[in-house]
Parts: structure tokens; sequence; C-alpha cells
């Protein structure tokens, strides 16, 4: 318990993980909270790379840590740049009123 | 050992709690908020832990812009009372058992694949490659980030271009009704279209512009 080993920080990176994946499923009003959600998931993934990265003592797992800040700056660029062009054609974000492709 | 510990078990409450408040809270400028907290922790949990260059990144990166760029976003979309409500309504009920079904199966399965690396450490191959300890670990990142992945970072690079190049292009319209300014067209101005003499007869005055 006091001694704080690698498998404390997978444990919070899956406990942040599934918070993600709850705030995915459960969040039926806002797009933009999704978007929060999946920050969050890549976050959960980055404590799990650098946690094994120290404890294995390799550095591959912080530089590929770093790829992911990356893409995950420009995944959230482009998904506000297209929550914005949303909102200006149609008004609204709220996720349940989003189903023009529902045919 | 024990400082190592009340930090981990201080940041990491931290973290939990404020993940749950950006999905749960129903405001979202509270959620970015919330959002911003969340990075904040865990990049204090990687500069403790001795990763200390993406500790700062993190702060640069997703406090500095990401969680900037998402706030801005909520100010100018103007949805933040928009009620972000979960258990409200009929239509929402049934994603609810099914979300929490889901995540629940994939913690489990996460803290399943944990606790066989807890009992069975020797399935890893524990090799030291971070034996240089004398450089400090921004040098020691830097000196494999540029040599062995340097086509791997050009690469992202390029995402981020391509990213950027998007953003713009997604959002940029022409608004109808703007004057604009045409440096070619006030150059290449002649007297004779510019400037009329007329004959002004008493008591009558000049129309212009017909």
């Amino acid at each position: 318990m006091i001694d704080i080993g690698l498998g404390h920080y997978l444990t919070l990176g899956a406990v942040i993980f599934s918070i993600g994946v709850i705030g995915i499923f459960l969040n039926r009003k806002n797009i933009i909270v999704i978007l929060m959600s999946i920050e969050l998931i890549l976050l959960a993934v980055n404590i799990n790379l650098v946690a094994f990265s120290i404890y294995l003592g390799d550095l591959a797992g912080q530089v590929f840590t770093l790829f992911i800040l990356t893409v995950a700056a420009a995944e959230a660029a482009i998904g506000l740049a297209i929550i914005v062009v949303y909102f200006r054609n149609s008004g609204t974000i709220r996720v349940e009123e989003i189903d023009k492709l529902k045919g | 050992m024990i400082a190592h510990a009340i930090f981990f078990y201080t940041f990491s409450i931290i973290a939990v709690v404020s993940a749950i408040m950006v999905t749960a809270s129903k405001n979202t400028v509270h959620s970015v908020f919330f959002l911003i907290l969340d990075f904040i922790s865990i990049s204090c949990l990687f500069i403790m832990i001795g990763a200390e260059f993406l500790g700062m990144i993190m702060l640069i990166v997703y406090v500095g812009a990401v969680a900037v760029l998402f706030l801005f976003v909520v100010m100018m979309l103007n949805v933040a009372q928009q009620k972000n409500q979960w258990f409200a309504g009929q239509s929402t009920s049934k994603h609810i058992p099914v979300g929490l079904i889901i995540s629940t199966l994939i913690f489990f399965e996460i803290i399943i694949v944990i606790g066989g690396w807890k009992y069975k450490p020797e399935i890893f191959d524990i090799n030291n490659s971070l034996a240089n300890t004398s450089l400090s670990n921004t040098h020691s990142l830097g000196q494999i980030l540029y040599t062995d992945y340097i086509h791997v970072f050009q690469i992202s690079g390029m995402v981020l271009l391509v990213a950027m190049i998007g953003a713009i292009v997604l959002t940029f319209r022409q608004r109808s009704g703007v004057k604009r300014q045409s440096y070619i067209k006030q150059i290449s101005r002649e007297r004779v279209e510019g400037v009329e003499v007329l004959e002004v007869q008493s008591n009558k005055g000049v129309k212009i512009d017909d």
C-alpha cells in the first residue's frame, strides 16, 4: 500500500480510461463533453506508457507518449473545427438532435 | 517512500475526482475547468515519477493550448447553459445500462491484465537501456528522439501541419457584403473615371450618383 509500484499507476490509468468510456456512453446532451472524454482516454494511455517506460527503463514509451500528445492535439483541433461548422449550419450540437445521417 | 505514496495518492485522487466531474458536471465550462485540473495533476504525477519533460510538455500543450481551445469553443458556441443532464428524458434511458456494463467490463479486463503483471513479473524482460543516469530525462529523450525516431518525429510534424490546414479550411467562410481593399484597383484609377467637371447652374444644384 505504501510501496508505490507500477501496478498503482496502471490502476490509475485503468480508472481514468473507464471514466472516459462512461462519459462517452452516458453523455447524451453535449458533443464537446464527448470530445473531452476522448481526451481523458488518451490521457489514460499516456499514463500507462509513461509508467511502463519508467519502471522498465526504456525511453521508447516516453517518445511514443510525445507522439500521442501530437495526435491528440491535432484531433482536438479538427474535432472542434467540425463542431463549429456543424453548429453554424444547423444551430445545435446536442447529440440526440444530430441525426442527419440516419436516413 | 512515504512522501512518494502521499503525493501519489493525493494527485491520483484529485485526478480521478476531476475526471468524474468532467463527465458529470452540468455546466460545460465547469467540465473544461475540471479537465484542466485533471491534466495538471497528471503532469504533477509525471514530474514526480521522473518523466519531467513530458510533464512540462503536458502542461504547455494541454493546459496552455488544447484546454483553452475547448474553453474558447464553448464560449463561442454559447452552449454553456445547455443542460448536461444524464437521467432526464425517456429516450436517453436505454444508453445508460449499456454504457455502465461496457465500461465496467473494460475496467475489469484492464485490472486482470495488471494483476497478471503483478503476480508474474518475469514475463517482461527488464533490460535497463535507461542506463545513462547521469543525463537528465530531457537530454536522454532528445538523444533518441532526434536519432532513432527522427522519421516518426517529422511525420508527427506533418500531422500537425495537416491538422492546422484542415481546421483553417473547415472554418473559413466568405462573407458577402464585406468591403475589401484592392490595391490594384486603387492604383490603376484614372482621372477620367474619378473626376467629372460639371457646369453648375444657379438655383439648380448638382445631382450626384444617379
